[in-house]
């Protein structure tokens, strides 16, 4: 292998500009790859995290309340007219056993049971129509990272505590330490101190939210050691949904993944990674042809070297390697080059961009597209390489 | 298993044809049955007139193509059932080639163009070979040029190069075409005398093709090919 790749370095070093030009316009798609993956991975992890910054991966809720119908006897027909159940507020069935199970999951890392339900936040005349989120703020703080926007006080929710968002201490002109009076639809009221306002930039979130204890929200909403939904956190967040199916089968809870309950969020991430896909894979086919034409132009000229390195005991298969090779280190060179074009793109964004959001580059995308882009470069070296190796040598040292 | 009746020869032709366009109504061949042999010392020209068949025959003689019908023994092998990549190895191993037009690799310094057939057959070469290369270089009368590009050199000095490319594996056959046809009368007397004496200091077998009479006269023997059947077969043993 050794003088075959002496000989290819030797021809691309000779072949000076053809093999500059042709390793520039490796770089530049190498670069438009590499950026355009890295700003849309950047774009899509910042809209999930938006989005997952809110709410958790998976939620577990008890399953929808349904009329029970007997099957009709055999042979006889059965007209049904059906009034649906309501849907009302209650517990999830022995909560702590299915969260013992949720827990023991290797595919779980955190699980956080909420008490949720509708309320009034009353000050003054003013009432507030809010939603109740009664948590154990240990197992919920893993669930979402609420503390990160805490904007005054601090995220505690003890007996008499509640935390809540700032739009809704606006418009109740609330501040820390001020009392909250809230009442519930089975008319149970209680007072709870300010201990802390945070805001999500999510304006349903912020105007509605009131975090308390789960024992006072169990309290304040009739449900006496009952908890309404189960949060639950997964590491990879693309499991999710297989996740969910497991929790639904194992629990016979409903459980929703965080990509169902936004399908069409999902639908537009995927059809933005297949046009970057589509965009990546026609720029690396126009590569692959500009590596093949600058090898087939170098095999015309050469072919005199060519049938006289055959002449000299060259062997067929030997030769094929010389342009492989030569594929191979412009694949490698050229997409070194495109990468560091690239990441320089990146940083420019970084730095002098809209800043709207932030493009980290993955520790993988240079290495894999620096590998791409050598095979891509053996693979639209083969036929050109194959014609130099079959190349006669009587004929080839003849050529003139 | 080598043949013990010609293993003395280096070459051995028997019955050699060549046609082109074989099966299609434009057949036409070009050798018709050649016979005839060159012994280890032999130093002998291949002559006649354009259109005779000369370069096919070389052709077939370097194992750059593949006879039609009749057998071509290098060294006591036959050869005409060898595939692609033996011949390619025997033609390594056994066989210089001279060219008209030196034919050196551009991108090659001379001394790696006279390594050349070292580097494609065995890979790196060792001390000892790259001595022999610049022994060579200096026998050639190059030693100052042996880290010069092709480019840097007279058309005189190319063909030297060539000629030590050709000598680097100790060939058992050394095939020149017309080796000085396009070279000065001096230079061309340069080349010729190396021919020489690389026969007698090597022994390697030296086939000439040519088209000049003064060139073949020197030579100890002329074979002479008139449309694709040897005509002649002369030794000039007053020239030893």
């Amino acid at each position: 292998m050794w003088i075959e790749t002496t000989i290819a370095f030797k021809f691309l070093r000779e072949g000076r500009t053809q093999t500059a030009l042709i390793l520039v316009g490796i770089a530049v798609g190498v670069a438009v790859i590499v950026f355009i993956t890295a700003l849309i991975l950047g774009l899509q992890q910042n809209i999930i995290g938006r989005t997952l910054g809110t709410q958790s991966h998976i939620r577990v809720l008890p399953p929808d309340e349904v009329n029970h119908v007997a099957p009709p006897p055999p042979g006889s027909v059965q007209l049904l007219l059906e009034d649906k159940r309501t849907q009302r507020l209650r517990s999830i069935n022995n909560w702590l056993g299915v969260r013992g199970v949720l827990d023991q999951l290797p595919e779980v890392t955190a699980v956080s049971p909420i008490v949720s339900g509708p309320a009034f936040a009353r000050r003054g005349d003013t009432a507030l129509s809010v939603a109740l989120v009664g948590v154990d703020p240990l197992r919920y703080q893993k669930v979402i990272p609420i503390g990160d926007d805490i904007v005054d006080g601090e995220f505690r929710v003890g007996a008499g505590e509640a935390v809540i968002g700032s739009l809704l201490a606006t418009d109740l002109g609330l501040r820390i330490g001020d009392k909250l009076r809230l009442q519930s639809g089975t008319d149970r009221s209680a007072i709870l101190n300010i201990a802390g306002i945070f805001e999500l930039g999510v304006r349903e979130l912020d105007q509605r939210y009131v975090y308390l204890d789960y024992k006072q929200a169990q309290s304040l909403l009739d449900l006496p050691g009952g908890i309404t939904v189960i949060d639950v956190t997964v590491r990879d967040i693309f499991s999710a949904t297989t996740v969910a199916s497991r929790i639904a089968a194992l629990s016979g809870l409903k459980a929703e993944s965080w990509m169902q309950t936004n399908a069409q969020l999902m639908n537009a991430l995927t059809s933005q990674k297949m046009s970057t896909r589509m965009i990546s894979f026609f720029v690396g086919l126009s590569v692959a042809f500009g590596i093949a034409s600058v090898l087939s132009i170098s095999i015309v000229q050469r072919t005199r070297e060519i049938g006289i390195l055959r002449a000299m005991g060259t062997r067929r298969a030997q030769m094929l390697r010389v342009f492989l090779v030569q594929g191979a280190v412009l694949g490698f060179v050229g997409s070194f080059a495109g990468a560091l074009v690239g990441c320089g793109l990146v940083w420019v964004f970084n730095t002098f961009g809209p800043k709207l959001f932030y493009i980290p580059i993955a520790p993988s995308l240079v290495p894999t597209a620096m590998l791409l882009a050598t095979v891509t470069g053996v693979v639209s070296a083969a036929v050109p390489a194959r014609r130099a190796a079959k190349l006669d040598p009587v004929v080839a040292i003849r050529h003139a | 298993m080598p043949d013990p009746a010609v293993v003395q020869d280096v070459l051995r032709l028997q019955g050699l044809r060549k046609s082109y366009n074989a099966g299609l109504p434009t057949e036409a061949e070009v050798l018709h049955g050649i016979d005839f042999s060159l012994a280890r010392d032999d130093f002998a020209a291949l002559v006649g007139p354009s259109g005779s068949g000369k370069s096919t025959l070389l052709n077939l003689l370097g194992l750059l193509d593949t006879p039609s019908g009749g057998e071509l023994y290098l060294q006591g092998q036959a050869t005409s059932s060898l595939d692609d990549e033996a011949r390619t190895a025997l033609r390594g191993r056994s066989i210089g080639f001279v060219f008209q037009f030196h034919h050196l690799i551009q991108a090659f310094s001379a001394i790696e163009n006279v390594l050349m057939p070292v580097m494609v057959s065995r890979g790196r070469p060792d001390a000892a070979t790259v001595s022999l290369a610049r022994e060579l270089l200096a026998t050639v009368g190059l030693a100052d040029c042996a880290d010069k590009k092709p480019g840097e050199l007279s058309g005189g000095q190319q063909q030297r190069v060539a000629i030590a490319r050709a000598l680097v594996m100790r060939p058992a056959l050394l095939l020149a075409d017309e080796p000085t046809g396009n070279l000065d009368t001096q230079s061309a007397a340069g080349v010729f005398d190396l021919f020489r004496r690389f026969n007698r200091e090597f022994g390697s077998a030296v086939l000439i093709v040519t088209h000049d009479p003064r060139l073949s006269e020197s030579c100890d023997r002329t074979i002479s090919l008139v449309d694709g059947v040897i005509v002649g077969d002369v030794r000039h043993p007053t020239m030893r």
